[in-house]
């Protein structure tokens, strides 16, 4: 890796991290209005660290759940952050406590940066866009929950289509290796069936299931070359 | 919520991130493992432009975020910037809701 890839990582990984900003601000936001206190609020974007968990919490308490009903789905959101983990195995190398110290990072964002990039360097995109991210979504909780309302819907400034668009361009350098588009198709299709009889983030934890055919192609790939 | 209930979620929101750089971690894993745990992450980046694009708080709607995406993939086909990809895909979707 050259000193302009790095450069054009970093950029990327800020620009991801700024746009997540926003949506820390409106999370910060709602878990005020929730009744969680400001102080709690920024410990859970410090210590849980994975947004869409976040919202389902502050989202479960707010119509009146328990926090222990807010637990189930909460957990079954970051469950998807265990398969990033995996994914991200051959890429987080190094000693224990430094392991251990990234695993906080392991998040969509981080993940998808890390694997658009070649294996010299996936872990200098995974670590500048988990910090990237961890950074401006604290600092955007810290701000909503100090702010309060004042913000409108970041809908409204087209921010929600943001995400698709960047995770879209995180894919594309992907989908040359054998067997990735149709592991690509697969996992799309799964998830966007599942997206009407389940909780958010479990389609996107069994889309895992595209890998199967996606191996399908890879291996007659192989067995053919 | 109580203080408990937040620790005991950001502790399990954090053991499932740490399963594979912790536990697995250092191993030297089977050849045809790290193929499909690096196959693992397409399906899922693919799943989160889907959704992302589609979900409506629980079912599939067709809103301005899908003709966001479409100018996205145009940019993304025609190599453009990073940062020109998002902002052009906000752009399209805050100009459709005006």
């Amino acid at each position: 890796m050259n000193a302009p890839e790095r450069r054009d990582i970093t950029r990327r990984a800020l620009a991801i991290g700024a746009a997540t900003g926003i949506y820390g601000i409106s999370f910060g936001v709602l878990s005020v209005a929730a009744g969680l206190s400001p102080a709690q609020t920024c410990a859970m974007s410090l210590l849980v660290f994975t947004g869409a968990s976040q919202f389902a919490t502050v989202g479960v308490i707010a119509a009146g759940g328990s926090a222990a009903a807010a637990l189930a789905p909460a957990l079954l959101l970051a469950a998807r952050n265990g398969v990033y983990g995996l994914s991200l195995v051959p890429v987080l190398r190094g000693r224990l406590a430094s392991r251990a110290l990234q695993a906080q990072l392991v998040i969509d964002e981080s993940t998808a940066m890390a694997r658009a990039q070649d294996p010299a360097a996936a872990h200098h995109a995974f670590l500048a866009t988990g910090l990237s991210v961890f950074l401006f979504w604290n600092l955007g909780t810290l701000a909503g929950a100090i702010a309060g309302s004042g913000l409108g819907d970041p809908r409204r400034l087209g921010l929600d289509a943001m995400f698709p668009a960047a995770f879209l361009a995180l894919l594309a350098p992907q989908l040359r290796r054998p067997g990735a588009p149709v592991a690509a198709i697969a996992g799309a299709l799964l998830a966007t069936a599942l997206v009407p009889f389940t909780q958010v983030g479990v389609p996107i934890l069994f889309s895992a299931f595209g890998v199967i055919p996606g191996l399908i192609v890879l291996r007659r790939a192989q067995v053919v070359a | 919520m109580s203080w408990t209930a937040l620790l005991a979620l950001a502790a399990g929101a954090y053991v499932l991130k740490a399963v594979g750089p912790v536990l697995v971690g250092n191993r030297q894993l089977p050849a045809d493992v790290t193929q499909a745990l690096e196959l693992l992450s397409v399906p899922l980046v693919a799943a989160l432009v889907a959704v992302r694009t589609l979900d409506g708080g629980g079912k599939l709607v067709l809103d301005a975020r899908v003709p966001a995406l479409a100018v996205a993939a145009v940019l993304v086909w025609r190599k453009a910037p990073f940062p020109v990809v998002l902002i052009a895909a906000a752009a399209t979707a805050a100009l459709l809701r005006l």
